[in-house]
């Protein structure tokens, strides 16, 4: 059970938090311009490594919001949080 | 039993308590602060459980939660009844019922025990191997299989005590108040740290605190006497929560762990009314400290299973803590020091020691010196080839080993006994450091897995972590715990420890015999049988990883998960296949440590509290009203409302034609609420619709459908446009969450620019809706001001009005085909609103219908439901529902989807309608379509997903989605049931109404 410290309400238990999945996949801005496969990309396709994966995280039962999680999937260690709109941080 | 077994020691007993209770329907004595295996074996009672395999007897053989054969079925009340309890864990109270297991009918004459002399027959993968050909007679096998399996016997009533669950959070976790946990414990607290220390015996000191030779010392004090004092600190130092009788279960990532206290399981059963029996603490601790200590382990030979047989560390404290002698005769079987404790405990007691047998040529430390000097025989070098007696051991051979250890040489000698205390050196317990994730080392000197690495704020000392000798223990821990807690100084810095030094260490993980392995039952895991036989079968048919090996011989699967067994399985898989033991590693140790009950787990969440429901304003008068309830989500929505002895058919037949002909009223105030606002909010819904919303006036209603991101519909509902920036949307009853969770998504990670907010407010408004013939009429006596006409009111349009004080929406929107007019106002009017809509319909015999009546009506009109007629695989043009699709927008969730190579087939499944060649033919929900039923394998072209009988059309109607369906319109295909086959004809998916006249009453 992580302790998942919110960048709005500080640490809590993991029960509170939803996971989104891989994070720093935008939208397509235009996707009638995009063909199957590019969108396909977009729709389905997500990383599975094993190391530090970025992550969506939502405060489902505290803040509502969203924030990017780096974790180690090796130890499910967090080694950085920071908000929604931020680049990820080199690790 | 007349023997006396007890000894005078009133340190730990209460001997002025007497308390009585009952094995095996024999009642028996023992005192206060006895185990139920203390006070058996002050009976002289080994004899205990029967094995799970050869239904061998078995004798209690240790002290503590590694018990592996004195696992007894408690009580025999049906509601209370507890299998597999340890006797060496559980307390005595006065009245206790305990019986054996896995034997009959007794467990001194056990049928079953004829699987002994069979054990040649059953080999390591018996069953596998047996019952798998020819594989059509496993249901026969499985009958016999599952009468023969399993231990003892579940409760078969409801459990009716209470469980408790809390959190904890503190500085330092401390697990196992043994010596060096109490020293970490007071060092943490000097430096002011809140500590929290688990102890799961009921005295804090561990093995220590019974210690009674004269050898070990720590400050010139007697080891024991200088603990009793630290302990006495402790408890009174406000910086320590003690908690004792809590074992911990479970230690998971980011140091957070389970622990069950034990509250009442050692009161008599007339002491536990009313009081909480076992509470479950969720710690979070910012570090935490492992004391676990270490187990001993038993040595393999030949019949080293018989009652009587025992860890020479459980022997020790039966007798200085419990002052039991487990036998009059005794003698000891080492490889190391650590049992010489227990040969000056027997000396001391005045019990009979004959000999020790020792596999070491010879050791010259201080213990083995003292033991020497009061002329006790010791056989070095020797090992036990043998042992007799079948329910309790009456004799030991010995014979001495050859100069690799590998073979027995010379004469056999026996030795007579009626308790073999064995000892084949320490297992440190890291189960709790390798459950948060840490890694293990193999340590060569001591045949020992250590920890080694860890992600968490945690730290292993004292024998946990391979620290044996009293000076190493104490002056390690101090060391560590100071490092680990970044302190200079402690008051522990001085101590001064004398304590005997080992200096001979010998290891044989399978010990030789006079006769070949094939011939002999050494057993490694005593619980399950295996024997060291069975571990070198499955390497020999090919199992390498010591994961399989341990699935193959089910080594380590018993209720203690292996915690005697596993170490020598290991060594035997090492030595059979010339492994490094470090390199084959150790198999997973998974939580709990301990079993635990199901009532722990759960805690307070039973009965109404399993699964809490959501109740609307409305709810008391449909229960008033007879109601059926049907669980929607968590609500509780009115099913139907059955009079006198209708079934829900015959009420639904009634609510429904009410509602076509007259009225009817439904409670619709489960269906999601979002009150949505900001001067982009309009933009948004464009958004997150399929269709167009620009040109929505304030004032009006819009029916919406959500895709998701893939194109298949995620939710519909209707939103309504209260203001310039305001609409208020409404989602599906149990879409609604999920729905405000993807929309408060992308309006922060997506589209962070548009100005808009989102509140749900599903709890906070409560709908009446009214349709029907009747409505008008109904809705005109309560709002008498009202405008109801066509021009001022139409279909798809909302006033607000006033009743009083009370602040209404009213929607004309309609889920059922009729004139509807849903009435929203403020939750706590719910009731109200409601009694008033049913009052003023009383004279057009206004009929309150459920979701199951909901759900005919719509059906009838081709209206889907979101989750019933889809299911997360349908697209709007699957549902034929192309006329919502925005041709203009540019874009919006899920549109570039509905035109990838995937969903523009035509051969998709598409929602269509059938009808039934006999109308009275009532088609089941989920039922396969077909087209040719005699052509195998047979083709499934889709299934039922809404069937009813329609009472205004008096025939049966259904909905289904079906392979290319809108080609097949008026085609005749089968619907097999198992009993018979029903022909349909498909159709459209509007039955009744298809001009839309009843929408204006």
């Amino acid at each position: 059970m992580f302790l998942i410290n919110c960048p709005y309400c500080g640490e809590r238990d993991q029960s509170e938090f939803v996971s989104g999945g891989e994070a720093h996949i935008a939208r397509p801005k235009q996707p009638t311009e995009l063909n199957d496969d590019q969108w396909a990309e977009y729709l389905f396709m997500r990383k599975n490594i094993k190391g530090i994966q970025f992550e969506r995280w939502n405060h489902a039962h505290g803040c509502r919001k969203w924030f990017n999680v780096a974790r180690d999937t090796s130890n499910d260690k967090i080694e950085k949080i920071y908000k929604m709109g931020e680049q990820p941080p080199k690790l | 039993m007349s023997k006396n077994l007890r000894i005078n020691n009133k340190q730990f007993i209460d001997e002025t308590r007497k308390l009585s209770f009952i094995f095996n329907g024999k009642k028996l004595y023992g005192y206060k602060g006895d185990t139920l295996a203390s006070a058996l074996l002050s009976n002289d009672i080994h004899l205990v459980g029967r094995s799970f395999k050869y239904h061998r007897p078995r004798g209690i053989m240790t002290s503590g939660s590694e018990e592996p054969n004195a696992i007894l079925q408690i009580g025999n009340d049906d509601a209370l009844t507890e299998p597999n309890v340890r006797a060496t864990e559980i307390e005595l109270y006065d009245g206790l019922i305990c019986n054996s297991q896995n034997c009959w009918p007794s467990v001194k004459f056990d049928i079953g025990g004829i699987n002994n002399f069979l054990s040649p027959l059953l080999p390591a993968g018996f069953y596998y191997k047996t019952f798998m050909w020819p594989a059509s007679f496993w249901e026969k096998y499985e009958y016999f299989i599952r009468k023969s399996a399993g231990l003892g016997k579940s409760p078969t009533k409801q459990d009716p005590d209470m469980y408790d669950h809390r959190y904890m959070h503190c500085d330092i976790l401390i697990i196992g108040g043994g010596v060096s946990g109490l020293i970490a414990a007071k060092i943490a607290s000097d430096d002011n740290k809140k500590v929290l220390l688990l102890e799961d015996k009921e005295l804090l000191g561990g093995s220590l605190i019974y210690d009674d030779n004269d050898i070990s010392k720590i400050d010139n004090q007697k080891s024991s006497e200088w603990l009793k004092k630290l302990i006495e600190n402790i408890k009174n130092d406000k910086n320590i929560v003690i908690k004792t009788r809590t074992s911990l279960a479970a230690y998971h990532n980011y140091n957070f762990l389970l622990a069950r206290q034990n509250l009442t399981d050692h009161l008599s059963v007339n002491d536990r009314n009313n009081k909480i029996r076992q509470r479950l603490y969720k710690i979070r601790a910012k570090k935490v400290i492992i004391s676990t200590g270490a187990i001993e382990r038993p040595q393999v030979f030949h019949n080293n299973d018989r009652p009587g047989i025992m860890l020479a560390s459980a022997v020790k404290k039966y007798i200085d803590y419990y002052g039991v002698r487990c036998g009059l005769e005794n003698v000891i079987f080492t490889n190391n020091d650590s049992a010489y404790e227990t040969a000056l405990s027997l000396h001391k007691s005045g019990t009979k020691l004959n000999a020790i047998v020792d596999i070491r040529n010879n050791s010259s430390s201080e213990i083995v010196n003292k033991v020497k000097s009061l002329g006790i025989q010791i056989y070095w070098n020797h090992t036990i080839v043998n042992t007799k007696g079948y329910k309790r051991i009456n004799k030991v051979t010995i014979m001495k080993l050859n100069d690799k250890g590998n073979d027995v040489i010379g004469k056999k000698i026996e030795l007579n006994c009626d308790c073999l205390a064995i000892s084949g050196g320490w297992t440190p317990m890291v189960h709790l450091f390798t459950q948060s994730g840490g890694k293990l080392k193999f340590d060569n000197k001591d045949n020992i897995f250590v920890p080694d690495k860890t992600n968490l704020n945690q730290l292993s000392i004292g024998s946990a972590k391979g620290d044996f000798e009293l000076d190493d223990v104490l002056k390690n821990s101090i060391k560590d715990t100071k490092k680990f807690l970044q302190i200079e100084n402690s008051n522990f810095d001085k101590i001064d420890i004398q304590c005997s030094k080992e200096n001979e260490k010998k290891n044989i993980w399978l010990l030789p015999s006079d006769k070949p392995l094939s011939k002999t039952k050494p057993f490694l895991d005593y619980q399950n049988d295996s024997t060291a036989k069975d571990i070198k079968l499955a390497l020999r048919e090919g199992f390498k990883s010591i994961e399989h090996v341990k699935r193959y011989t089910t080594t380590g699967m018993g209720t203690d998960q292996g915690k005697l067994a596993n170490m020598h399985a290991l060594g035997i898989v090492a030595d059979t296949t010339n492994t490094n033991m470090g390199d084959l590693g150790t198999t997973t140790f998974r939580p709990p440590y301990t079993p635990l009950t199901f009532g722990t787990i759960v805690g307070r969440n039973v009965g109404q509290f399993f699964d809490i429901f959501r109740k609307t304003p409305m709810h008391d008068w449909h229960v008033d009203n007879n109601a059926k309830f049907e669980n929607v989500g968590q609500w509780k929505r009115a099913w139907y409302y059955p009079k006198n002895s209708e079934t829900m058919h015959d009420a639904v037949q009634r609510e429904s034609k009410a509602a076509r002909e007259s009225c009817g009223i439904l409670d619709a105030s489960t269906l999601g609420k979002i009150d949505i606002q900001g001067t982009d909010a309009n933009e948004f819904l464009n958004r997150v619709y399929t269709n167009a919303w620009s040109k929505l006036q304030i004032g009006k209603c819009r029916y919406g459908l959500m895709l998701n991101e893939d194109g298949m519909v995620y939710d519909d509902g209707v939103t309504t446009k209260l203001g310039e920036n305001h609409y208020l949307m409404t989602t599906t009853t149990g879409g609604a969450a999920n729905v405000m969770s993807k929309l408060e998504d992308y309006l922060q990670t997506e589209w962070p620019e548009l100005d808009v907010f989102l509140t749900s407010v599903t709890d906070h408004y409560a709908t009446a809706s009214v349709c029907g013939p009747n409505a008008k009429k109904i809705i005109n006596k309560i709002f008498k001001d009202l405008d109801l006409s066509d021009e001022s009111f139409p279909h798809m349009s909302f006033k607000e009005v006033k009743l009083g004080n009370i602040n209404c929406r009213v929607m004309r929107i309609s889920f059922t085909g009729e004139l509807s007019y849903e009435i929203n106002v403020e939750a706590s009017y719910g009731k109200y609103i409601w009694e008033k809509c049913i009052e003023a319909g009383k004279e057009f015999n206004i009929t309150p219908y459920g979701t199951e009546t909901m759900h005919l009506l719509r059906a009838e009109k081709g209206f889907i439901i979101v989750g019933q007629d889809t299911d997360g695989t349908m697209t709007p043009v699957d549902l034929q529902m192309d006329w919502i699709i925005s041709k203009k927008k540019y874009d919006f969730i899920g549109k570039r989807s509905l035109y990838r190579s995937d969903t523009v087939r035509e051969d998709r499944k598409q929602l269509v309608g059938l009808l039934t060649d006999d109308p009275n033919e009532i088609l089941e929900e989920g039922a396969q379509i077909v087209k040719d039923e005699n052509k195998k394998p047979v083709n499934m072209l889709g299934h039922v997903t809404s069937s009813y009988f329609s009472p205004t059309l008096k025939k049966s109607i259904a909905l289904a989605v079906l392979k290319e369906g809108k080609k097949l319109k008026g085609q005749k295909l089968l619907v097999p049931m198992i009993d018979k086959t029903i022909k349909v004809t498909v159709s459209d998916t509007v039955f009744l109404d298809k001009e839309n006249e009843r929408i204006n009453g």
